[in-house]
């Protein structure tokens, strides 16, 4: 039973990971992305359209097309989320909270309207959702060997590509920011934008530039939660509040893509621990399901006494810039 | 003769319709200290701008090794090899010193921070800077961020290198340690650029002095044969005479007795000391001296919005005929009393009006208070409102626009109005006319001269000296925070009050 809670709770987190690294990168740019969660939904409906679209016209179902087709679709979907993202708060130096709530409300109506259409199209009445099995099964393909490995195998090579994937960016981004020359100017953007353009650096290339790569990784939580962990049933409003989670994550991890790795599992882990303690009532139940909230908020407490700089948001995180501002 | 590492030929640069830079020409040559010097507003600054790529010049022409050159961008100034150390720092907090001076470099090789911190050491050694490449700035001192900027243009090549006021910011001790490395830098055959506005600065430290004031070039000098009494006259120029309407005080009392004041800024920096002075009433007292000199600390100590160290601040009450000490008041108490702030900053919205609110809901600002309903009562405001318009000559469409709306001078204005409205009996006003034209300045100053005659004790803080010897009945210069003399507006020179604002007050904190 314990390996069947990890595994759920990875398979939970791995949609959360993708959003927060996603939001990480983007705040680390100065640009605090509320519309995270509705990117999400973008990459999720989108990468279901093209699925749909592929599954329902197609004689011959080809395995690799029915994971680049509905791969292309959510990133096309949540980089255009990101560019308008941008394009407003960078370009016309919108406010940044309501452009990202806006975009939020937005990619949720986006996606149950699509949702909506789809159902429709499909002529499912009795239960309104769509189920696209075979996609899911092709995006659920494990490692042949996980199985004959036990329980090691069971708790960390038995996820779909995806998950890894997951893991994989969040290093990535981790050692980005860390090591190289572009994400040191990265950061001295998210810091302290005059500073950096004095320095010579485009400060609007590398805002937008993280805005749409932190939307189209959070996008892939999108898809990775239709396609794998719902089995490819995509449900009106299915989602969630996860995106709100994913950015609650960005905090918990104290603005770190490898801290968010470990952070996620235990945000997954807390999501769905209601279901192994057993007897609990239907009020413990939401009580338990508020913990990862209730531990963001001690995170911020914390992180916020303590006051040690290095674990402090970017400087500039929210502000627009203007080089002729004084 | 030599070819001149860098040249400026009639140099202008205008905003608007004011002329920041007109017709400056300069040369530095290699190893050679040229001391930019000037009041505030001189442009000064506009001008080192104009060489690091910041702002572009109307015309005029920059060559650099004889060649004429366009910089369009700091990052040509850096291709140039020009650098430039801002007064206000641009270094990141959260990063170490070699994050901060690798920044914004290009690296062929790629991204290698150890080898970085390897070539920042070598510069400090031979320089003889004491600095450590791994320490983040945050926990740095501000002379020690300073030397981050100076070893980053130095990192990135710099053979020219512009220093905004460096010394400001720094102690005696600080500042000798600087000049000791500018001079070191100077016999590597770099070209030093200098801007500053300490006499004795100028004289130990430059070979060349170059004078601007406001905005024109006055002349190139050669630090050897000049001395303080003819850098002076070249910085303030002669007296402007302009007929401004001042009666004698009447009925002086002691309103304000200043004692011993000291107050600390919030780095801990001590920005005002021994401060002890009494403003009168029927009276205006000028308060001269360089910009942050602790002008705003004064007036902002005084108003209850500056945390006080030590000494007192008392009021004499003209109604109860009590003694009050300001510092146990708070801000909304002092203002009741009578002790009227106007600050005029450098952006004029930042404190006391709110651009986005018309000019009757900033009228209410200074009145909501005195409300009996729950509701507000707009018709009093509204009223002030319209006669502030129509006798300050607020060019506005109408009371209900936005103040950001109106240009600098109508602000101005109705801040200055909605100030004089509530019949103080202290008026402290920073520059209230900076930025307005000749007509709207008088307006102003006769303003002050009318609350005077009606008993009230005038702070005026101003910078044209013109304005303080015509206006104030006595001038009162400081100079880093102290008082460096307090004289009669009716016979000092504007020579004097120049040495004044120029008196090094910190060597004798030194020895004392």
């Amino acid at each position: 039973m314990i390996i069947a809670f990890i595994q759920r709770a990875v398979m939970l987190g791995i949609p959360l990971l993708f959003g927060s690294t996603g939001e990480i990168i983007t705040e680390k740019s100065g640009h605090l992305n509320l519309g995270t969660a509705g990117v999400m939904y973008v990459g999720g409906i989108c990468g279901v359209i093209g699925s749909f679209l592929y599954e329902t016209n197609t004689a011959a179902f080809n395995p690799a097309l029915a994971v680049i087709i509905p791969l292309l679709s959510s990133i096309l979907g949540s980089a255009v989320c990101g560019l308008i993202y941008s394009f407003l708060t960078v370009t016309l130096r919108a406010n940044q909270n309501v452009t990202g709530l806006a975009l939020t409300t937005f990619g949720v109506g986006f996606g149950n309207f699509f949702g909506g259409s789809l159902i429709k199209l499909s002529g499912n009445t009795e239960i309104p959702s769509i189920a696209l099995s075979a996609t899911s099964k092709v995006f659920k393909t494990t490692l042949p060997f996980a199985s004959k490995l036990g329980v090691i195998g069971d708790i960390f090579f038995s996820y779909s590509a995806l998950a890894y994937v997951a893991i994989i960016i969040a290093f990535i981004a981790s050692w980005y920011f860390k090591r190289t020359r572009s994400g040191l100017h990265l950061r001295s953007i998210g810091e302290n934008p005059a500073t950096a353009d004095a320095a010579g650096i485009n400060v609007t290339a590398y805002k937008y530039g993280a805005t749409v790569i932190g939307s189209v990784i959070a996008g892939l939580g999108g898809l990775y939660y239709v396609m794998d962990y719902a089995n490819g049933v995509w449900s009106n409003d299915g989602f969630g509040d996860r995106g709100w989670l994913a950015i609650a994550l960005v905090i918990f991890a104290v603005w770190r893509p490898n801290l968010s790795i470990i952070g996620s599992i235990v945000f997954g882990g807390l999501l769905i621990i209601h279901n192994y303690i057993p007897n609990t009532t239907f009020s413990g139940m939401e009580l338990i399901k508020m913990t990862p909230y209730a531990v963001t908020i001690l995170v911020l407490i914390f992180v916020s006494m303590r006051r040690k700089r290095e674990n402090q948001p970017p400087a500039s995180l929210g502000l627009s810039y203007f080089r002729e501002d004084r | 003769m030599a070819v001149p590492a860098i040249e400026l030929r009639n140099i202008t640069k205008t905003f608007g319709d004011i002329v920041a830079n007109k017709d400056v020409c300069l040369t530095v040559n290699r190893g050679e200290i040229l001391s930019i010097l000037g009041e505030n507003g001189s442009g000064k600054t506009t001008l080192m701008n104009m060489i690091s790529g910041i702002y572009f010049p109307d015309h005029g022409q920059i060559f650099i090794d004889g060649k004429e050159v366009v910089i369009r961008s700091p990052k040509d100034a850096y291709d140039y090899k020009i650098g430039m150390i801002h007064q206000h720092f641009k270094l990141v907090d959260v990063f170490s010193v070699a994050e901060n001076i690798v920044l914004g470099t290009e690296d062929e090789k790629g991204y290698n921070l150890k080898k970085s911190v390897g070539q920042i050491k070598a510069i400090c050694d031979k320089y003889g800077f004491e600095l450590d490449p791994e320490k983040k700035i945050y926990q740095m001192s501000v002379s020690e961020k300073q030397t981050v900027e100076i070893v980053k243009v130095l990192y990135k090549g710099a053979d020219i290198l512009i220093l905004d006021e460096p010394t400001a910011v720094l102690t005696p001790q600080e500042t000798e340690k600087l000049f000791n490395v500018l001079r070191e830098m100077k016999k590597d055959g770099k070209s030093i650029i200098i801007i500053t506005h300490k006499l004795h600065e100028v004289l130990s430290l430059s070979d060349k002095v170059a004078v601007l004031r406001k905005g024109e070039y006055i002349g190139t000098v050669n630090t050897a044969e000049t001395n303080e009494a003819q850098l002076t006259e070249m910085m303030v120029g002669k007296k402007v005479s302009l007929d401004i309407d001042r009666s004698d005080p009447v009925n002086c009392e002691d309103r304000l007795v200043v004692e011993d004041l000291e107050c600390m800024n919030r780095e801990g920096i001590k920005v005002l000391s021994n401060i002890s002075f009494t403003a009168k009433s029927g009276e205006i007292l000028g308060i001269a001296g360089i910009a942050g000199s602790g002008q705003k600390e004064l007036l902002e100590a005084i108003a209850g919005l500056q945390k006080v160290n030590s000494g007192r601040i008392i009021y004499n009450n003209p109604k109860t005929g009590q003694a009050d000490n300001l510092r146990d008041k708070t801000p909304m108490q002092i203002r009741d009393l009578g002790v009227r702030l106007s600050f005029v900053p450098e952006d004029r919205l930042g404190m006391g009006l709110v651009g986005n609110m018309d000019i009757v809901d900033n009228m209410m600002l200074r009145s909501y208070r005195r409300g009996k309903t729950l509701f507000l009562e707009r018709k009093k405001p509204r009223e002030l409102a319209l006669r502030i318009i129509k006798d300050l000559e607020v060019v506005t469409p109408s009371a209900s626009t936005q103040v950001r709306r109106l240009s600098g001078g109508n602000v101005q204005k109705v801040l200055v109005g909605r100030e004089i409205a509530s019949s103080p009996t202290v008026l402290m006003a920073a520059y209230p006319v900076r930025g307005l034209d000749i007509n709207s300045s008088y307006l102003i100053y006769n303003l002050l001269n009318e609350q005077k005659e009606k008993g009230v004790a005038v702070i005026f803080v101003g910078e044209d000296l013109d304005v303080l010897l015509e206006l104030c009945d006595r001038i009162m210069v400081i100079s880093s925070g102290r008082i460096s003399g307090i004289t009669d507006a009716r016979t000092v020179t504007k020579e004097e009050i120049g040495i004044l604002m120029t008196k090094n007050t910190k060597e004798g904190e030194t020895d004392g």
